[in-house]
């Protein structure tokens, strides 16, 4: 029989171990995982910023599925040094070899003046309905909270809005807005899924509030009942941290962009027609932007709405939810959004690719950013009217 | 040298409802005069009277935006896939 103080003794031998003084300079650094062994209860009352948190009794099951490499850079601690060496000796022979533990754990970290922070933390609910978000070391808890308290404006609750809507409310983002001036007609339910039968005649936007919060009451959802115009665009888009375009005109596309500009919103992007799909993340002067890329719509004739030429019911749903991934990734800053980059699909031929775009500088909307363009009507045209001077 | 044109569902029917043409030409501008004599319907919707392209027609060389390479005067060194993106709007 040996003690608790001899096993320690035996583990510690065979692990690295590190002070906080030692690794506090890498705080920050992407390319290194602080790992969080405590309990829940001990994590939420204070942690490292950016820890992630695996329980002890989790560690050899899970850590695999949440951390695939085996040789990324793994700091250890939990609440005094014993767990966390405990920990690295199984990372170890699970295989990770660059992990060390904390000596003092937390506690030392703590006393001696180091960062750390509260975690946002989620109710028993919400850890619940967001367990497989969280389990993603990409999202965690602290990306689920992230998710919680953003803002999105859907531009539009049709084909593209509708499956953008329901991926986003499920993912928990805190709050969306829905603008949709129209209502619910018996021939948009071939594609536009937030609605129903027993919506026929009802506004859409308050059809998507009634949807959205029944799938999910976190998320609160702001309807807007009305047709974005030059008058409300910039009233009804400020205050939220991405637009997610679902239109289905030229005009509100353009005017959707030069507001966007004013108020420096990064715009999901989507599209379609027929069978033909496109998304893009226009993001204020770090890319190019919707004009940038259209300089000016095409005649009639040659961009027939879905009204008049069709569009197969699923392609708005690949597309409004490639939007909905895109907005996710803008609001968790993980991944490489599709800033500067044009998806393409082809329904028919299965067909997904990726164009490089790039920011005109000759753009009437977006080659001086101080002088962004008026907010103007736009006709069937859409050319912009000039510029402004920045006010905001 | 040949390339393909891959076309917008919109122009499909200017080509027999195929989604792509090949087309012979060492720049952009000789591949789309190579389409033109085949399919003249579809090089009238592509470009203008003056032969240029109309600002609301995008092309690609493979991934690229021909406006920030030579417009249709940009060379083509290998076989290679010319898109013509159209701009939709439905939602």
């Amino acid at each position: 029989m040996v003690t608790f103080q001899d096993l320690l003794r035996k583990v510690k031998a065979q692990i690295r171990e590190v002070t906080p003084a030692e690794v506090e300079p890498r705080l920050g650094d992407e390319d290194l995982l602080w790992l969080d062994v405590r309990e829940h209860e001990e994590y939420e009352q204070g942690a490292i910023p950016g820890a992630h948190l695996i329980p002890r009794g989790l560690l050899e099951t899970s850590i695999s599925m949440q951390v695939p490499d085996p040789d990324k850079e793994i700091v250890v601690y939990c609440a005094g040094g014993a767990r966390s060496a405990l920990a690295a000796l199984s990372l170890q022979e699970l295989g990770y070899e660059n992990v060390v533990s904390m000596s003092g754990g937390f506690g030392q970290w703590k006393a001696e003046g180091r960062p750390w922070s509260e975690p946002v933390t989620l109710s028993s609910d919400q850890k619940v309905r967001y367990s497989r978000h969280t389990m993603l070391p990409e999202v965690g808890e602290e990306g689920q909270a992230k998710l919680l308290n953003s803002r999105v404006l859907l531009v539009g609750a049709g084909g593209l809005g509708s499956p953008a809507a329901l991926y986003l409310a499920a993912a928990g983002v805190g709050v969306l807005g829905v603008v949709d001036f129209d209502v619910v007609d018996a021939s948009n339910l071939q594609r536009q899924i937030l609605h129903n039968m027993d919506r026929l005649g009802h506004s859409k936007a308050e059809s998507a509030r009634e949807t959205l919060t029944a799938l999910n009451p976190d998320v609160k959802v702001e309807p807007y009942g009305e047709r974005l115009s030059a008058a409300n665009v910039l009233e009804v888009m400020s205050g939220y941290d991405l637009v997610v375009d679902g239109g289905d005109n030229f005009p509100t596309r353009y005017l959707v962009n030069d507001a966007s500009l004013h108020l420096r919103i990064p715009v999901v992007h989507g599209a379609i027609f027929r069978f033909e799909g496109q998304a893009s993340v226009f993001h204020p002067y770090q890319g190019p932007c919707y004009r940038c890329l259209f300089p000016q719509p095409p005649p009639p004739e040659l961009a027939p709405s879905c009204a008049e030429a069709g569009v197969l019911g699923v392609l708005p749903g690949i597309i409004g939810s490639i939007e909905a991934m895109e907005a996710i990734k803008l609001l968790l800053g993980i991944g490489d959004p599709l800033v500067g980059k044009l998806l393409t699909y082809d329904a028919l031929t299965e067909d997904f690719r990726i164009l490089n775009l790039r920011r005109n500088p000759d753009c009437l909307a977006c080659a001086d950013e101080s002088r962004p363009p008026a907010i103007v009507e736009y006709d069937q045209y859409c050319m912009p009217a000039g510029s402004v001077a920045r006010t905001v | 040298m040949m390339h393909t044109i891959r076309l917008p569902t919109i122009l499909r029917v200017h080509a027999g409802g195929d989604s792509s043409v090949t087309a012979c030409g060492s720049t952009v501008g000789e591949a789309f005069s190579d389409m033109g004599r085949r399919y003249p319907a579809l090089a009238s919707q592509l470009l203008d009277p003056d032969g240029s392209v109309p600002v609301f027609v995008n092309v690609f060389l493979n991934d690229e935006d021909i406006r920030y390479l030579k417009g249709l005067d940009t060379p083509i060194t290998q076989p290679s896939e010319i898109t013509v993106l159209p701009s939709v709007a439905g939602g």
